[in-house]
């Protein structure tokens, strides 16, 4: 697929119990864009994740990647373009050794044995975890795990990464860590998030999702410095958009450097 | 630590001891699997008052154990977890079965205690022998190679999904246990009721996070099949491990190797 794109048009969501999740979201992501989706829990935003690769079908409204429609009969294609990181290391982990769980993507694509080494062993060397390779997942750290998890999804070439809360329960090294390695990526990413410093470092516009609806659409800075909408949506300030609590100067002049 | 979490640390031990590298541990596992079940299969078979024409048997586990570096620690402790149910199996043999089956130096031997004693050497030596296959073999090695032979790959991938999640589940329930023990004072909240209820939220915990994994596996192409890059290769050598051991076995089971070895002592002497 050429296109790296995404339309959600109007989609709306209720969950079984009568939970309306979504309610009318719309939104296009170009090619190469790098979103950051925010908004208090609850708001939608994993909701929404799901059904940017057909992990949950809408109720109304309609989902496109790269200008294919995500129906029963594109999932497959729609599943190889769209990587998905999910939360909790532990769900995405499920295979007995590292090296496994990275080439189980590869291995469902069908290619040949050697191709599927390859792939894993790139992706692992992709996030630094290639010495992690014959461990298993119950015997890694928070930050390695998370780690491991994003090479997962990388061994199937996605053109579109998408991750639910990717800084979550890392210290603040592994954090850093991993924001510099998400940098480095030229996928189109979609990065749900609390951690309104990392989003703030990685992605040039920002969604805000709130009671399943977007309430605003635009460049990062000037919605994390927009106070009345920060408040609305149940958000705060990143402290990199906050006056200095020690000396006083004015915010935003910090351009996510440190 | 909780009884829970030493089972956990446990388990964990035995994984760690599964891999390290001996040449027992780089034996193809179907050889092992097979010659351990070959092993089985002997020992159960014999009549219900052999003691001690089992004892040859013990060299198997001893061997594969001193071989594979595995202590006598590791195996006879969890031997000792296992040990009541043996001991609980057969504790009326000897008040139900009192006909006297031998004097030995005056004393008499009932049937029940000859055939009590007989399970009890079976149970060392079949659950110390799969305690050394498990703790020489990665589970997920012995799981491949119970499907290479044969097991269908809906198990296997069950077998292989439950090991992988046992930790996180036992993890689940030692959080629990410890947020209940926290705020429990003496007696009370520690009752019945509660600990159905945390079990009853434990389970529905697993199928939420069995749902997330089944995402997890979809987003990248499960159709209802593990692919697993991993390729076993039986050399000669494991060739000749099954049937050397195999054929040890079965001339363990047909011949009395003790008596035999004593009559040819008492032979040497006369």
């Amino acid at each position: 697929m050429s296109h790296h794109t995404i339309d959600v048009e109007s989609l709306a969501f209720d969950y079984p119990d009568g939970t309306c999740a979504l309610d009318g979201v719309s939104f296009h992501v170009g090619h190469g864009e790098s979103i950051a989706l925010v908004g208090a829990n609850g708001a939608g935003k994993s909701t929404l994740l799901m059904h940017l690769n057909g992990l949950l079908s809408p109720t109304s409204g309609t989902v496109g990647i790269g200008g294919t429609p995500v129906t029963k009969g594109t999932l497959p294609d729609i599943r190889k373009t769209v990587g998905m990181v999910f939360q909790d290391p532990d769900d995405q982990l499920f295979m007995p050794t590292v090296m496994e769980d990275v080439s189980f993507g590869p291995a469902n694509l069908g290619l040949p044995e050697v191709d599927v080494l390859r792939r894993a062993h790139d992706a692992l060397d992709r996030v630094g975890a290639l010495k992690l390779a014959d461990r298993p997942p119950y015997r890694l750290s928070g930050g390695e795990k998370r780690a491991v998890s994003i090479a997962t999804v990388l061994a199937m070439n996605p053109a579109i990464l998408v991750m639910d809360e990717p800084s979550s329960n890392l210290d603040p090294r592994a954090r850093r860590r991993l924001i510099e390695l998400l940098g480095t990526f030229e996928h189109t990413k979609i990065i749900a998030t609390h951690d309104l410093d990392l989003a703030l470092d990685l992605c040039e516009r920002t969604i805000v999702l709130h009671e399943g609806r977007v309430v605003a659409d635009g460049p990062t800075r000037e919605i994390f410095t927009d106070d009345a909408l920060l408040e609305a949506s149940a958000l705060e300030r990143p402290a990199g958009l906050r006056p200095c609590a020690v000396c006083g100067s004015a915010a935003g002049n910090s351009d996510g450097a440190d | 630590m909780s009884t829970l979490e030493q089972g956990l640390y446990e388990l964990g031990r035995l994984d760690q001891a599964a891999g390290a590298d001996t040449p027992v541990h780089r034996l193809d596992p179907r050889a092992k699997v097979v010659t351990t079940l070959v092993f089985i299969v002997c020992v159960v078979s014999f009549g219900r008052y052999s003691v001690i024409p089992l004892l040859p048997f013990a060299l198997f586990p001893i061997v594969l154990a001193s071989e594979g570096g595995i202590t006598l620690e590791l195996i006879g402790k969890r031997l000792l977890i296992a040990a009541p149910f043996a001991v609980f199996v057969g504790i009326f043999n000897p008040l139900l079965d009192r006909e006297i089956v031998a004097r030995i130096a005056g004393l008499a031997i009932s049937g029940g205690w000859v055939s009590y004693a007989s399970i009890l050497v079976r149970f060392v030596l079949t659950v110390s022998a799969a305690l050394v296959l498990i703790a020489t073999t990665r589970f997920n090695d012995v799981v491949l190679a119970l499907e290479r032979l044969g097991m269908p790959e809906v198990l296997a991938t069950q077998l292989l999904l439950l090991y992988r999640y046992i930790f996180v589940l036992a993890e689940e329930a030692m959080r629990m246990t410890r947020a209940r023990t926290l705020r429990s004072f003496g007696r009370r909240g520690m009752g019945m009721r509660v600990y159905v209820q945390m079990l009853g939220q434990l389970l529905l915990r697993t199928f939420a996070r069995a749902e997330r994994i089944y995402a997890a596996m979809l987003g990248r192409g499960f159709d209802g099949h593990v692919r697993s890059p991993r390729c076993l290769s039986f050399s000669a050598g494991d060739a000749l491990f099954v049937l050397g051991w195999s054929a040890a076995f079965v001339a363990f089971r047909l011949v009395n190797v003790p008596q035999l070895l004593g009559s040819l002592v008492m032979r040497l002497g006369s």
